[in-house]
């Protein structure tokens, strides 16, 4: 054997969990954020009194197959005074920095790809700080007035939101200690208490910065579709169009990754080490058990005699996860103990994981579009403000109970109470500002006019 | 074997796309190949196992500034070439400082290789597993060693955002 194929087996032999995982990422992904794309539309139709989409499959559960279907084979057309490289370049870009990105995220124990890479997180900030890069250059290859004008408002939104999302998850990085992923779940354990309820002002800050981070409503300034079309991806179609859409969704997988590994505990069951509630362990199998039963429930009730049989199918799935999710779980006695770490951590992240994005499409289909003024003022008047005292608080709060010896729930109600406190001050400073400021705004454009009249 | 291959993976990445950078006519594609040589120079900074380092130069350098500078580009009109830049001393200044450059990058590396240890090259690395944790070394070396020179920068630093925002201040408020 030559010696260059000699290495390569050796590289293989040593990195196959890391390769698989990664390998599972990338085909994975995809099909799970086109399933975010179902319950999305599943959820606004729940809010607005609909059905949403029914008619492809059972409830439309094949709804995501047959859009990637369409937009497989939807002509790709690239507009002639688009500059053709970097309009081929950037959704590209895009995707790439979403799906690497998530090579530090920690799904389970072991279900990691760069498992002992010491910066953890941060990794995952850094490479999916690309992403912007894309949405800029492809606002810019377009050639568009529309693309051009959702470019540029994406990337003052991302740079603002960026420095709010760095400093709150400084805050949890501070009480972690550490920047590795495992280590700051295992911290958590260890600290018998998630960091949502020892930063909780740094836990809300990093929510609203990573909806700002992804695009979405309402801060989807960048793609306003009453504004600008499309922004950013006017002139895309077909794949390409959905390669950005794939790319907002991964980020969406990604920013909530971040905040459950470090505010919720990652993949932790919730009080795992509270002993008498080990009986939540039972809870994947009969969850999945319940949906299986579900699913038998409403077979008989399809119009068609394939979507029963659909359902039927789906049933038997469920009923057979549960089965392994009962194999796994503690109370079978079974030498599965890896098994069971890797299965039940993914469940837990992936359900912390579930609910972060359920609130992301619940504030969409909720609040109105924020004007682009407003979003700046918001951005750096209150919030970058506001995440740089918690920063500050937490370390007090930090100091006091390790230092002095302080109650550490005392020392976080008092620093948190802090907190809240000149958050308060910075909205009032800030209203009376923006007030004098727009009246000052007023003033001065009447007087122009006036002279102007003159 | 396999660390050469991904050390000249990237060097051939971060040169080829510097080459590039140079000599593109249009302004946003130099942009894009210095991003690329950003992004190559950041794969060897992991391949050295210089994570922290990665991860700066791909938030600071690539994430903010390169963004920014896009930004101005797309902004200005490019296509007006500016009187000032066609001086017939610029090729000789870029000679001359070229060639600098070139002898300074012999000379240190002929002093590294006569005074082993002493210069850029380590000749017996630590094994990977024996590494500490960067992050943690390079804030101890920050705040403690050097920390009279890291607070100058961060006053440097000051200065310059506080007359960007005098700069920027809005005056129609006064009389």
């Amino acid at each position: 054997m030559s010696p260059t194929l000699h290495s390569i087996v050796a590289f293989v032999q040593a990195w196959w969990v890391e390769l698989l995982c990664a390998l599972l990422i990338v085909l994975v992904v995809p099909l799970i954020a086109g399933y975010i794309v179902l319950v999305e539309r599943k959820v606004m139709a729940d809010m607005q009194a609909r059905l949403g989409p029914m008619r492809v499959g059972p409830h439309g559960l094949l709804q995501p197959i047959a859009d990637a279907l369409k937009l497989l084979i939807k002509e790709d057309l690239i507009p002639d005074n688009a500059d053709q490289f970097i309009f081929w370049l950037a959704p590209v870009l895009s995707m790439t920095a979403a799906l690497t990105s998530m090579g530090a995220v920690a799904f389970g124990p072991w279900f990691q790809v760069a498992r002992d890479i010491n910066i953890g997180l941060l990794f995952v900030v850094g490479v999916s700080a690309l992403g912007p890069l894309g949405i800029v250059l492809g606002g810019w290859a377009s050639n568009n007035h529309y693309s051009i004008i959702g470019a540029l408002r994406s990337t003052a939104q991302l740079i603002s939101y960026e420095t709010t999302a760095g400093f709150a998850l400084v805050s949890g990085f501070l009480l972690a200690g550490t920047l590795k992923v495992r280590t700051i779940v295992e911290n958590q354990r260890n600290d018998h208490a998630w960091y949502i309820f020892l930063a909780p002002v740094g836990f809300f800050i990093y929510l609203i910065a990573s909806i700002a981070e992804t695009n979405r409503a309402p801060f989807d300034l960048p793609e306003a579709e009453s504004e600008l079309v499309a922004g950013y991806m006017t002139e895309y179609s077909g794949f390409r169009w959905s390669l950005y859409f794939l790319a907002e969704y991964a980020n969406m997988i990604v920013v909530a990754s971040v905040g459950t590994t470090l505010f919720l505990g990652g993949w932790l069951r919730p009080f795992p080490n509270v002993h008498w509630l080990g009986w939540l362990d039972a809870a994947p199998a009969l969850l999945f058990a319940a949906v299986g039963a579900y699913c038998v429930f409403r077979a008989g009730k399809q119009p068609a005699r394939v979507q029963s049989l659909f359902m039927w199918a789906l049933a038997f799935a469920c009923f057979v996860v549960a089965a392994i999710f009962a194999l796994a779980s503690p109370f079978s006695h079974l030498p599965l103990e890896k098994m069971h770490d890797g299965l039940y951590g993914a469940f837990w992240f992936l359900l912390k994981d579930s609910a972060y994005i359920y609130i992301f499409m619940w504030l969409r289909f909720t609040l109105p579009r924020f004007r682009f003024d407003q979003l700046m003022r918001l951005g750096w008047h209150i919030l970058v403000p506001l995440a740089l005292i918690n920063v500050v608080d937490v370390s007090i709060a930090l100091a006091l109970s390790s230092e002095f010896g302080v109650n550490r729930w005392l020392a976080m109600v008092v620093t948190t109470a802090a907190t809240l406190g000149a958050a308060m001050l910075l909205v009032r400073w800030n209203d009376k500002y923006s007030a004098a400021a727009s009246a000052a705004l007023l003033t001065d454009s009447s007087v122009a006019e006036n002279s102007h009249a003159g | 074997m396999l660390d050469s291959v991904i050390f000249y993976f990237f060097a051939s990445i971060a040169v080829v796309s510097a080459a590039l950078m140079v000599t593109r006519r249009n302004a946003i594609h130099s942009a894009v190949f210095l991003i690329t040589t950003l992004l190559a120079t950041a794969g060897i900074f992991l391949q050295l196992r210089a994570e922290f380092l990665f991860s700066s130069q791909i938030i600071l350098y690539v994430g903010g500034i390169m963004v920014l500078f896009i930004f101005v580009i797309m902004l200005v009109r490019l296509d007006v070439p500016l009187p000032q830049i066609r001086s017939r001393l610029q090729k000789w200044i870029a000679l001359f400082v070229a060639l600098a450059v070139g002898v300074e990058a012999g000379v240190v590396l002929l002093l590294a290789r006569k005074v082993p240890g002493q210069g850029l090259l380590i000749p017996n690395p630590a094994p990977a597993n024996q590494l500490h944790p960067n992050t943690e070394e390079l804030a101890r070396s920050l705040f403690g060693s050097y920390l009279l020179p890291f607070e100058i920068a961060s006053v440097l630093l000051l200065v310059a955002m506080v007359g960007a925002v005098v700069m920027a201040k809005n005056r129609t408020g006064a009389p």
